[in-house]
């Protein structure tokens, strides 16, 4: 007990490390998955190639890339873009799949009848099809978030410093209440974030509260499954 | 690309090879960690799992508890349980097993519902005990999932094996860890190097056999189908 409040700085300074790595690839994924996920429909060839070749990103696992990784890019080994980039590979291995499926979920009669009241390619996209698409982006977007905030910790062992550094240090010095603080900061980071995320997607989607919500339970669980199975 | 090189010629080296440091040793090892862990948690998914697919009970407590494991950060896990039952391969095994559980038992339960409910009720109907629905109803039709879980378990406890040796617990992780401390990178990038290998090599036999285990004559059981689209809802609108 002691130990914690002896290092609340130290503490805060972990957690704000730990964001700075994690927040970007949540965000670069998502930017980077949608595009994909609409080309991935738009042609009959692309759908499977484009799925199982970024799939693959996810086989490679983490401790490796993030040392391969640097000869790659460049970076520096201990540099946290290095993990930054690397992340950003996961959440689009995961995203991708769920952006392809959110925007093939789309009614082909809705998409013909925006096309046919003069919708250009472009608005469809944006005022059609993204919006429809985004509850089940929303919910790729939460498993991503969750994840990329749970792998951060593993570039501690790297020394990139996160809340990961909570681990190794209360390892090396055989402090249980410094790991049991890592464990449970890193925990309510990921519910942090993905409780504003929801938040965020009630302000940017009012109208999926008020639609029936097993329709909206349905799509989430079936993204939900198509990230976990 | 100079050290890429280096690290290759690393794992080909025949120095490296034989006693209880070479690679053939270590790899070994890993292997014998991820395939005990996976036996271990599908004893204790599988069962489970059926039992939420068929009895349709528990299966919101299920999801749940699959999201906070995915929150619960795995390098915290092993460390702590290091330090509770000591350094070595115990507290791997343990943390790793708790990784492996919510993707297999997802894939148990997910394989049961995908199965059309008109099936299971035509079963019923020509005279099936529960049991006899179970086992040669559900269980082949739901096998492509459950294989599917056990893919990303297999993946995962591969990729997560590696973090093993940071508590003592040995396998290829042990080239990294030893690479980091005397700044070897080459040798980092040799453990690196087999281990996605290892990755990759689990990925392809998996997805073999994903492709063997679906039923003669049931196309719509193929895994990607099931994902996209469950015969469930198809089943309510025709």
């Amino acid at each position: 007990m002691t130990w914690l409040l002896n290092n609340g700085n130290l503490i805060g300074q972990l957690v704000v490390a730990h964001l700075l790595i994690a927040i970007p690839p949540i965000i670069l994924s998502f930017v980077i998955s949608v595009p994909i996920g609409w080309v991935a429909n738009r042609f009959s060839w692309s759908r499977g190639t484009l799925l199982t070749v970024l799939g693959l990103l996810y086989a490679i696992p983490s401790l490796p890339l993030f040392i391969i990784l640097p000869l790659i890019i460049g970076t520096g080994l201990r540099d946290s873009i290095n993990l930054v980039v690397a992340l950003t590979l996961y959440g689009i291995a995961l995203m991708v799949r769920t952006s392809a499926d959110g925007l093939a979920s789309v009614d082909p009669d809705v998409r013909q009848s925006a096309s046919a009241v003069g919708f250009s390619a472009r608005s469809q996209f944006f005022r059609v099809e993204l919006p429809l698409a985004g509850p089940v982006l929303f919910a790729g977007i939460r498993v991503v978030s969750v994840s990329t905030l749970s792998l951060t910790t593993v570039g501690a062992v790297i020394g990139i410093d996160s809340l990961g550094s909570l681990f190794t240090d209360g390892f090396q010095r055989g402090i249980t209440v410094e790991i049991f603080t890592g464990i449970v900061l890193t925990i309510i980071l990921a519910l942090g974030v993905d409780g504003l995320l929801v938040l965020l997607g009630r302000v940017l989607m009012p109208w999926v509260a008020v639609n029936s919500g097993r329709v909206n339970r349905r799509e989430r669980r079936r993204a939900q499954r198509a990230v976990t199975v | 690309m100079n050290l890429f090189v280096q690290g290759i010629l690393w794992v080909l080296d025949p120095a490296h090879y034989g006693g209880t440091e070479g690679i053939d040793t270590r790899v070994g090892q890993h292997l014998l960690i991820s395939l005990g862990v996976l036996a271990v948690s599908s004893i204790i998914a599988i069962p489970l799992g059926y039992f939420i697919g068929h009895t349709g009970r528990g299966r919101s407590l299920a999801i749940g508890a699959s999201g906070a494991i995915r929150a619960l950060p795995t390098l915290g896990l092993l460390i702590i349980i290091a330090l509770v039952v000591n350094v070595g391969l115990l507290a791997p095994f343990i943390a790793l097993v708790v990784l492996a559980i919510p993707s297999i038992l997802a894939g148990a339960y997910s394989g049961f519902e995908a199965v059309d409910r008109r099936g299971i009720d035509a079963a019923r109907a020509v005279g099936m005990t529960e049991l006899q629905i179970v086992g040669r109803v559900e269980v082949p039709l739901g096998l492509p999932l459950l294989i599917g879980g056990l893919r990303t378990a297999s993946l995962q406890v591969i990729a997560t094996a590696t973090l093993a040796d940071y508590v003592g617990g040995g396998g290829l992780g042990h080239f990294i860890f030893l690479g980091l401390k005397t700044n070897d990178y080459p040798q980092m990038l040799a453990g690196s190097i087999i281990v996605i290998l290892l990755a990759i090599l689990s990925e392809v036999l998996f997805s073999i056999v994903q492709r063997l285990v679906v039923p003669r004559g049931v196309t719509a059981g193929q895994p990607q189908d099931v994902r996209v689209r469950s015969p469930r809802s198809r089943a309510a609108l025709g």
